[in-house]
């Protein structure tokens, strides 16, 4: 099934016509309205009128995460605060939030395209959506909400947490549509069948799954566990949220992104060169469409390759492949985008020098679960047990508190944590996705 | 009259108390007495020795994290009530004993405890005006 027929389906040409076009008109607004992208291409030698069409887009200037970071909180808006009606956030690399804001207009566009996503793994009015996604500053609830009100399908905003409740509420709701992360489906399969219930006790029929890295095998799982079609889908916030890519149910293989709002590039993460259809590297973006925070060649750091065959469903868009891994050391905890530099700037205001620490991510049953390791040095060492013991909880409180997911801190000995080559190996991840 | 411990940050993990008292072995020096508190991850590890100074050099050098603290080693009567008269001065004077432990050393008729207090001074004070008897430093490390 096919949302948007009009332009889902688009023939390449006139699609390509259509990306040059919102493209000329992306860089002439961005250059007048965003000082930081003006800025960017004045030092790149490049001026608005060079962008004739889609094969100059390799001209401009790339951004990155630092780029927000640089002008937060709202330096990259397009459009005055009086004109965003929505901000969304996600992790930054330090103790500030990336944060990115909406139009009236963007929250229509957002809604059409998560419209399109769910149209796309099958669902349709007369469906219950029970959307686990976490509703807030992060943009999975709302994302989801928004597009399946769209739709006309009934919306169960029952945001994360508390499984037995979930399961309760499905069964009773009749829910025929699971929304949320990959490893919260397995999570509540588990307790489903801890509770001693069938998957033919609920109406289950689909699931989109996304927020975080997820494998062929644990779709298996999944679809066989809940007796359902799994489907993956893919977005960012600083893109627009969920609703950049997602799978057709018909072919379950390769996300179609929705090109008539953005542009996809593979580029070689080191040399910044642009790679054909087919070869691996990382994602990069330019949204065709968003009026508040419009981005140019945003590097995602997720690395994928794109599949320009046509597919089955009738969709003229590329597809991406499953995303297979990241440039940089960005950790997926329960959903949570978490940055080792996070970790560490939390754990130098509690101790006031540089610490040592590991980050030990695994997966007890379905969940994830970090421990941060903390070396004891003389600073913060004491001998008597209660103040270590605060010590403790107080870090694991700092943490939760900065990056929106807990963990568990163990202290340990100096020198217990691994060094090579005089560097630390900051991230141990256990997880078999 | 105050005396120095060394406390040592231990993972709960088998060998560790093994590895510290080797190392305080090889360099001579002699445990007087000692405690280990612990909870589920780790364990503090509190030593009297007789050469605190070499004591901590030693074990910072084969990487532990070693503390330093003021205690008292305080003379008990060794008979029924002999702790107990000593806690009720420290309570009439409203001192909070962080920890304490027995020494290994036992001399004729009274035995050695330490304590650690947060309000060190007001308890040598307290102790003393209650006639209690503080050993002195190098009494307890030469024991």
């Amino acid at each position: 099934m096919i949302w948007n027929e009009e332009f889902e389906t688009l023939p390449r040409e006139a699609l390509e016509a259509l990306q040059g076009r919102r493209l000329r008109d992306l860089v002439e607004r961005v250059y007048v309205t965003v000082p930081p992208y003006r800025k960017k291409m004045q030092e790149a030698g490049v001026r608005p009128e060079d962008i004739k069409g889609l094969d100059d887009l390799k001209r401009l200037p790339f951004t990155t995460k630092d780029d927000l970071r640089d002008n937060y909180p709202f330096g990259m808006f397009a459009v005055p605060l009086e004109r965003v009606v929505r901000v969304h956030a996600s992790s930054g690399t330090t103790g500030k939030p990336t944060v990115v804001g909406y139009t009236r207009r963007d929250i229509e566009t957002w809604a059409e395209l998560m419209a399109r996503t769910l149209t796309a793994a099958g669902v349709h009015r007369g469906d219950v959506v029970h959307n686990a996604y976490g509703y807030g500053l992060f943009t999975g609830g709302l994302g989801f909400h928004y597009g399946a009100e769209r739709i006309g399908a009934t919306v169960i905003p029952i945001s994360g947490g508390n499984t037995k409740r979930q399961i309760m509420i499905m069964k009773d709701f009749g829910s025929t549509v699971l929304t949320c992360t990959p490893s919260y489906a397995l999570n509540i399969a588990e307790v489903m069948e801890e509770m001693g219930l069938r998957p033919s006790d609920l109406r289950l029929r689909v699931g989109i799954f996304g927020a975080e890295p997820w494998s062929e095998r644990m779709r298996q799982e999944i679809e066989k566990k809940l007796q359902i079609d799994a489907i993956d889908i893919y977005g960012l916030s600083e893109i627009i949220g969920p609703g950049v890519s997602v799978e057709c149910i018909e072919k379950k293989h390769g996300l179609h992104i929705f090109e008539d709002h953005f542009i996809p590039e593979i580029i070689n993460p080191d040399t910044g060169e642009v790679l054909p259809y087919g070869e691996e590297g990382e994602l990069v973006f330019t949204t065709l469409t968003k009026e508040a925070f419009p981005v140019i060649r945003y590097r995602t750091r997720d690395i994928t390759r794109l599949i320009p065959e046509p597919c089955i469903c009738g969709r003229t868009f590329v597809r991406m492949e499953k995303v297979t891994g990241r440039t940089d050391d960005m950790l997926i905890i329960r959903g949570v985008n978490v940055f080792p530099s996070q970790i560490e700037h939390v754990l130098m205001s509690v101790e006031g020098v540089e610490p040592h620490y590991q980050i030990i991510v695994d997966r007890e049953g379905a969940l994830d679960v970090m421990e941060v390791q903390v070396e004891v040095s003389e600073e913060i060492f004491s001998d008597e047990i209660k103040v270590l013991e605060g010590l403790q909880k107080r870090i694991e409180q700092e943490l939760k508190d900065a990056l929106a997911v807990s963990c568990r801190v163990k202290l340990v000995e100096p020198k217990t944590i691994q060094r090579s080559e005089g560097k630390a190996k900051r991230v141990i991840d256990r997880r078999k996705i | 009259m105050k005396l120095e411990q060394i406390s040592i940050f231990l993972e709960n993990k088998s060998g560790r108390l093994a590895e510290v008292t080797r190392i305080l072995a090889e360099a001579g020096i002699n445990i007087r007495a000692l405690s280990l508190a612990d909870t589920a991850d780790f364990g503090i590890l509190r030593l009297i020795v007789n050469d605190t100074d070499r004591a901590k050099e030693v074990l910072k050098k084969n990487g532990f994290t070693v503390g330093k603290t003021e205690v008292l080693g305080v003379e008990v009567p060794d008979r029924p009530g002999g702790l107990a008269g000593i806690l009720e001065i420290l309570a009439r004077e409203d001192i909070n004993v962080e920890y304490m432990y027995a020494f290994v050393q036992k001399s004729a008729d009274s035995a050695i405890i330490i304590f650690r207090f947060d309000e060190l001074d007001r308890a040598i004070e307290a102790l003393t005006r209650g006639g209690v008897r503080i050993l002195k430093g190098e009494e307890i490390y030469s024991l």
